[in-house]
């Protein structure tokens, strides 16, 4: 009664009766990941205008082919391979949740739960060793002012342009001054001398020793490629950890018997619904930076 | 109509009539080895831009395209499964999805954009426009 009575008075529609036969918050979380999508879309939309704008671009396989452990080898696509499946495992696990949370199964729930929280870290943890690769990598680059250096990359050096010839690598290394030298000579060295040593040699040693170790040199890359992988990357890896922290709220809410006293798990969906948003957003994510 | 609701622990009295109870879980593994096969379809193919399988530039294009096309349908299980949009009824579906297709026109003049920009620069050098650079100068002292 009270209802067709509010009705008469405003033109608003808010809540009481669903339009679409699903609840307020559920329909709201879904309008909420419609507008994610177009933010998200839009930053991967403008990487790839800036990438179109450029006669050169970045090659992903050179820049992601490390793998924690397995130190100089070329592996392009294996990390990543890892992340994307672990995200889509957790993504299953988040269904299998909401599976359990339907049949009013708490122990079911908060063991899947775990499960996915547990792929939630472990995607964070990835990302953080793929961040710290990149931040404090050991390429060497042909820089602007003609010397060569050992640079890694971030949002405002990206060594990853094209391969310099080794007759341009010899003349550069003649006008490169004796700390940069040092600083290639380290990362080239098989390990067994140690900085201080390097620094005392003189610049021909040094030279000699570079030449030896058969170094890969590049022109510096468009700077814009780390902003956007930083940039996003950064973006769909807090949506992983507000999703993380979500996760561990909704296990604690079930753990606490909040949704039996509710008679429903309705909140586990909705927990869900942003879970699956955010490996959706990978499936991009992972096609516009690794994979094309 | 709530004998009806409680049946199917239905979660609020907006909802005027409950999904299905949920069958197995055999459709959700169904669909992680779908999503799994086409990841590893798609990583194979990029593997094989890594190390230069394809012979020509417009090969390399059309693997990409392959690998774009199976990304879509990767998303598009997600949502329908996943998230279960596959079973909410067509006009909600219809709300979110209209709107998306905006990303048809955006992807295709931004990308159209960008290689207008390159074009532009290619030609012209990318020398800023000398018109532009005339300042003022001499009338800087004219207000005082």
């Amino acid at each position: 009664m009270s209802t067709a009575a509010m009705q008469k008075e405003t033109k608003w529609w808010s809540g009481g009766r669903s339009p679409f036969n699903a609840s307020y918050g559920k329909v709201m979380m879904w309008y909420f990941l419609m507008s994610d999508a177009f933010t998200f879309g839009a930053f991967l939309i403008s990487y790839g205008t800036i990438r179109f704008s450029q006669n050169f671009w970045t090659d992903p396989n050179k820049v992601f082919n490390s793998f924690p452990g397995l130190h100089g080898m070329d592996l392009p696509l294996a990390f990543v391979s890892l992340m994307t499946f672990i995200l889509i495992a957790s993504s299953v696990t988040m269904v299998l949740a909401v599976h359990e949370g339907h049949k009013m199964n708490k122990k079911g729930v908060e063991k899947y739960m775990i499960l996915t929280i547990i792929g939630g870290f472990a995607f964070l943890a990835c990302q953080a060793w793929e961040w710290t690769h990149l931040l404090t990598g050991d390429h060497v680059a042909l820089l602007g002012n003609g010397t060569l250096d050992v640079v890694p990359t971030t949002v405002t050096m990206n060594p990853w342009g094209a391969d310099v010839n080794p007759d341009a690598v010899a003349a550069a290394l003649q006008g490169t001054p004796h700390d940069q030298l040092v600083n290639i000579a380290s990362t080239v060295g098989h390990g067994g001398e140690a900085h201080h040593d390097m620094s005392a040699l003189s610049n021909t040693e040094l030279i000699d020793a570079i030449t030896k170790g058969n170094i890969h040199v590049t022109h510096t890359g468009p700077i814009a490629f780390g902003g956007y992988f930083f940039g996003i990357t950064g973006f769909h890896g807090f949506h992983v950890f507000s999703g993380v922290v979500i996760n561990v709220v909704m296990w604690i809410k079930t753990r606490l018997g909040h949704f039996d006293e509710r008679g429903h798990y309705e909140m586990i969906e909705k927990a869900g619904l942003y879970w699956h948003f955010v490996d959706l957003v990978w499936v991009f994510v992972f096609l516009c930076f690794y994979l094309i | 109509m709530s004998e009806h609701n409680h049946e199917h622990n239905v979660s609020s009295p907006e909802i005027t009539f409950g999904h299905p109870p949920a069958e197995g879980t055999g459709r959700i593994w169904k669909i992680f080895w779908l999503l799994s096969a086409v990841t590893v379809a798609e990583l194979i193919l990029g593997f094989g831009i890594a190390k230069h399988w394809y012979p020509s530039a417009a090969w390399i294009l059309f693997i990409k395209g392959v690998i774009c096309i199976l990304s879509f349908a990767k998303a598009y299980y997600i949502v329908s499964v996943f998230m279960h949009l596959g079973d909410e009824i067509r006009n909600f579906i219809m709300t979110i999805v209209v709107p998306l297709c905006l990303f048809i026109w955006f992807i295709i003049a931004f990308l159209w954009d960008g290689d207008s920009w390159k074009k532009l620069r290619n030609k012209y050098g990318g020398e800023p426009a000398k018109t532009e650079q005339v300042a003022p100068a001499h009338h800087q002292g004219a207000k005082d």
